[in-house]
């Protein structure tokens, strides 16, 4: 088949973080400090990464400002031409350092916020984080960078959309995304906790709907439901090795940022093989791209084009079949197994995250 | 409603540039990319901030044959719609 450059790079330089959010979506395994590249070899990924045709440069993590060479590395990126976002917690985002990343040629700062009022969201953050997002934010506002605000939506959170909202624009936020939880990794083993209510779900929405009529223009709201409460399943990465690869912070070259959830799936490191060759060539990219490998009903369905599927790591963490329909799509065989969990009235306590071990 | 004396730019946190890997004009922010066709990526181009649609369109007509008001202002109101371009 006919397979076209990437347009971006999810650089997870790191899976250590000060936060312990327990809607986090990186693997319950974190890499070690230790087990990371090192700066040259990031620096060859961003290399080869251009090469390939990749344009959008995501240096996250955990948190990135936790790697020393981050400065370097986002240099290099904008000097090859890439734009080149910070996905952040904001903790460690100073006048000083952000002097510096500006400088280097940060393109847009994506800020994370877990809750309206200090108090619920450092609850969420597992530590004192929410006055320090604040000043993070007016760190950025100060030097006129692009600022998106990033809140992971979930039951104990859902309740303060329009809270956000009206955070958001204080803030000066240009984007604002309410992006309800991914079920993946770490958030998996919280879903029962995490997963929001139909009625949470009802209240939210004219609030949301009318704040996007009243900013409209000025402040660009990305709402996003849980897909357990869609019909059909999300458009995920645009299809199997298509636009977009992960790398994580062990040189791990991954389809989608879950990916490595898949354990049938055999991935390819950057230490060991060239990035063009991952993309092009490996089992692991080739494994679900296209159609060939749908079976029914999405073979012969028409949003087969629209969705691709859904999401095939999804498909594997409920079903243990990665090749099956993402079973949040109405017409999978396996709906029912969403259906339950909607149903389960379970509301047990989180279970924090602990920090990567070094 | 676009004017001759309005005057657009591409709005923060996008960038227009050339990728050598396509070959082709790219506009790039913060949640993606688009592949601008020639037309559209002369236009941008000349989104200073500071030169009118009326100018723009007279800078365009030098260089190329037959630019027509409706072209330039169709894409600036593709452009504006997509949250690329915005007005001083």
């Amino acid at each position: 088949m006919d397979v076209s450059p990437p347009l971006g790079l999810l650089a997870e330089l790191t899976h250590r973080c000060p936060l312990h959010c327990p809607y986090c979506s990186n693997p319950l395994d974190l890499v070690r400090g230790k087990e990371e590249l090192g700066t040259g070899q990031w620096l060859g990924v961003l290399d080869q990464a251009r090469d390939l045709g990749v344009l959008q440069v995501h240096m996250s993590g955990g948190e990135p400002l936790a790697r020393h060479d981050l400065v370097e590395l986002v240099a290099r990126a904008s000097d090859l031409g890439c734009y080149v976002n910070l996905v952040t917690s904001g903790l460690g985002l100073t006048e000083p350092k952000l002097a510096r990343l500006a400088e280097a040629g940060i393109a847009h700062v994506q800020l994370s916020v877990q809750g309206a009022d200090t108090e619920l969201a450092d609850r969420i953050a597992g530590t004192t984080a929410h006055a320090r997002k604040l000043a993070a934010a007016d760190v950025v506002k100060r030097f006129d960078l692009p600022l998106t605000v990033n809140v992971v939506l979930h039951r104990a959170n859902h309740h303060q959309v329009g809270p956000l909202i009206e955070l958001a624009e204080r803030l000066g936020a240009d984007r604002l995304e309410l992006a309800n939880t991914q079920y993946y990794g770490w958030a998996l083993r919280n879903r029962a906790a995490l997963m929001p209510t139909p009625e949470q779900l009802a209240a939210a929405e004219p609030v949301v709907r009318a704040a996007k009529e009243r900013l409209r223009g000025r402040m660009e709201i990305v709402y996003v439901v849980s897909d357990y409460y869609e019909a059909h399943p999300k458009p995920c990465m645009y299809g199997w090795g298509a636009r977009q690869l992960t790398v994580a912070p062990n040189g791990d070259v991954l389809p989608c940022p879950a990916a490595s959830a898949i354990t049938t799936l055999a991935l390819d490191n950057v230490r060991d093989r060239p990035l063009a060759e991952i993309w092009y060539d490996s089992s692991s990219f080739n494994a679900f791209r296209g159609e060939d490998w749908m079976r029914a009903p999405c073979r012969e369905c028409p949003r087969r084009t629209i969705d691709f599927g859904g999401c095939r790591c999804q498909a594997f963490l409920l079903t243990g079949d990665a090749a099956a329909t993402d079973p949040v799509c109405s017409l999978s065989p396996d709906r029912q197994l969403v259906d339950a969990i909607l149903a389960a009235p379970a509301d047990p306590p989180f279970v924090m995250r602990a920090g990567a071990p070094r | 409603m676009i004017r001759p004396d309005s005057r657009p730019r591409l709005r923060r946190g996008v960038r227009l540039t050339y990728d050598r890997v396509r070959e082709t004009h790219v506009l790039l922010f913060p949640e993606g990319v688009l592949v601008p066709n020639p037309t559209a990526a002369a236009v941008l181009e000349l989104c200073d901030g500071e030169s009118t649609v009326e100018q723009i369109v007279a800078a365009l007509a030098k260089r190329y044959q037959g630019v027509r008001d409706a072209d330039v202002t169709g894409v600036l109101d593709r452009f504006g719609e997509r949250r690329v371009v915005e007005w001083t």
